[in-house]
């Protein structure tokens, strides 16, 4: 792999940018890998890179069903935040957001990672009271937040109404270091650095089956043939509970629609994220001037990656109260993705009953944010196959045995 | 938009007025049954790229229960039926079998 800098910049621009290489390869499938990981979205790109890195496995095949980071990885707000309540959440989305604050020197890729701040709003008494017992858990947990009160926040978001008819703004809980980054960059920047250790990135190759021997896994069936591994990890997302139902497991997942959309592009007036939970609702800009806004999930089953109509109207009736100016600005484009809802709201990543078979889903709606974090704790648990400390509590079987770690309580939907 | 007649009020509602329930059918575990049992009945769903029995509620209309037979993969709808009915009612699998040669109910 050639490295990025301007000193490339420079020797392409002299020779009319005709040396710039693929960013990774499309190479033809081995009969077997030492590991192989199904989804090349960020999540499994993560790990397979952690896996070379952290614990030297190089012989590894990301498998993909259709584009690498075309699932929910293209398809998020870009939001990344770690002040959550429970402390594993805090544990490993804080250690994903510390890998995001220096992923772009260490894969030499501009995943333009922007800690512009971030603000929960606080718009009801309740939800002040839950905020404040956030900041206190954040303390002890070691993830910087503070809880400040309007006046700063109308310093922070001057677009701000503050004094709102039903839901006016109380203050907030504040991450000064969370932000966003280029969620597509994420995505190339693992694959090309995957790509440079030798790993094989197989696209538009749909895993059909999971094949095992005396309850271990031996390898997949996918569209260019059988390919045997050691160890299978499944890190797909939407559709995790259809590979699950291959290796022989039920889960407990189910999948939803979640939307998002962006206006039309404007000239800069918000450079903090504003997460507003009571209302279902949270907008950044974009460094192209966009307006982008998420909101809440369908409540019924769906593949079909779109979502209702009326949670946009839902979402946007909400947030004109906090943002009036909205109300003036066009809505550009609208994109739905499938996320796998698990009954605490919290992710999965552990062992499955199928031996040398590992597991990594149920992110819900709030996945791109514990990017690099999920791929180091996966590949942990890979190469070990034992969990390690930033997994451990997400196992499959916390279910059976009650060790809920409940993030739909503290976080609500924007989670 | 999803629009789900309710079996009651013989109403073909929009999805603006009814409330998703979850999936149907699930067998009720009661005291003395097994942590396994309890978490199959709680957590494990069957959650189905395809044909889905599911709980709705006409919160904004009639108020009441009933079930239906969607499709989650293109969200076709197979039909409604009574909250109280046990399983799938024939008429209702028949014109899944129609449209989707080859299904079966999983067990």
């Amino acid at each position: 792999m050639r490295r990025y800098s301007v000193f490339a910049i420079a020797r392409e621009a002299l020779r009319w940018h005709q040396g710039w290489e693929r960013a990774w390869a499309s190479p033809e499938p081995r009969a077997r890998y030492d590991a192989i990981i199904v989804g090349a979205g960020g999540h499994g790109l993560a790990t397979a890179y952690y896996l070379g890195k952290n614990h030297g496995i190089t012989n590894v095949a990301v498998i993909e069903k259709g584009w690498l980071g075309g699932g929910n990885t293209g398809r998020n707000t870009t939001i990344i935040r770690s002040n959550y309540l429970q402390d594993p959440s805090a544990a490993i989305y804080e250690k994903a957001r510390a890998l995001y604050e220096s992923l772009s020197q260490e894969l030499n890729y501009n995943v333009m990672f922007s800690p512009r701040g971030l603000l929960m709003l606080a718009q009801t008494h309740h939800e002040v009271r839950g905020y404040l017992r956030t900041v206190h858990a954040n303390a002890l947990q070691g993830v910087q937040t503070e809880f400040i009160g309007p006046d700063r926040v109308r310093q922070l978001v001057p677009i701000i109404r503050l004094d709102g008819p039903r839901y006016p703004v109380l203050g907030a809980l504040y991450q000064a270091r969370g932000g966003t980054a280029r969620h597509d960059a994420v995505a190339w920047g693992y694959a090309r650095a995957c790509s440079a250790m030798g790993m094989h990135i197989l696209q538009n190759c749909p895993v059909t089956g999971v094949r095992s021997e005396g309850g271990r896994v031996t390898g997949v069936d996918t569209a260019r043939g059988f390919i045997g591994c050691d160890k299978l990890g499944i890190v797909v997302a939407g559709h995790s509970g259809q590979l699950a139902e291959m290796a022989g497991f039920r889960l407990p997942v189910e999948a939803v629609a979640l939307q998002a959309l962006v206006s039309e592009p404007v000239k800069p007036c918000m450079d903090v994220v504003v997460m507003a939970n009571t209302v279902h609702g949270y907008m950044s800009q974009s460094d192209k001037g966009e307006m982008v806004i998420g909101g809440g999930t369908d409540g019924f089953n769906n593949f079909t990656q779109r979502g209702s109509h009326q949670h946009i109207e839902e979402t946007l009736r909400a947030l004109i109260e906090t943002f009036p100016m909205l109300s003036r600005l066009k809505m550009l484009r609208q994109w739905g993705g499938i996320v796998d809802m698990t009954g605490d709201r919290s992710p999965i990543i552990g062992k499955t009953p199928l031996g040398n078979c590992f597991i990594n889903c149920g992110w819900g709606t709030g996945g791109f944010k514990a990017i690099p974090g999920s791929g180091w704790a996966m590949a942990e648990l890979m190469a070990r196959g034992e969990p390690g400390p930033l997994a451990a509590a997400f196992s499959l079987d916390r279910f059976r045995e009650g060790r809920f770690i409940d993030e739909s309580v503290a976080a609500g939907v924007a989670h | 938009m999803l629009i789900l007649t309710c079996p009651y009020c013989g109403i073909a509602a929009e999805e603006t007025e009814l409330a998703p329930g979850g999936e149907a059918h699930l067998k009720r575990s009661g005291p003395g049954s097994s942590d396994q049992a309890f978490e199959d009945y709680l957590f494990a769903r069957t959650n189905p790229k395809g044909v889905h029995f599911e709980r709705w509620r006409h919160v904004y209309g009639c108020g009441r229960w009933f079930l239906a037979a969607r499709c989650t993969a293109t969200l076709e709808v197979f039909g409604t039926y009574p909250a109280q009915t046990p399983a799938p009612p024939e008429d209702i699998l028949q014109k899944i079998r129609a449209r989707r040669p080859g299904w079966e109910r999983p067990a």
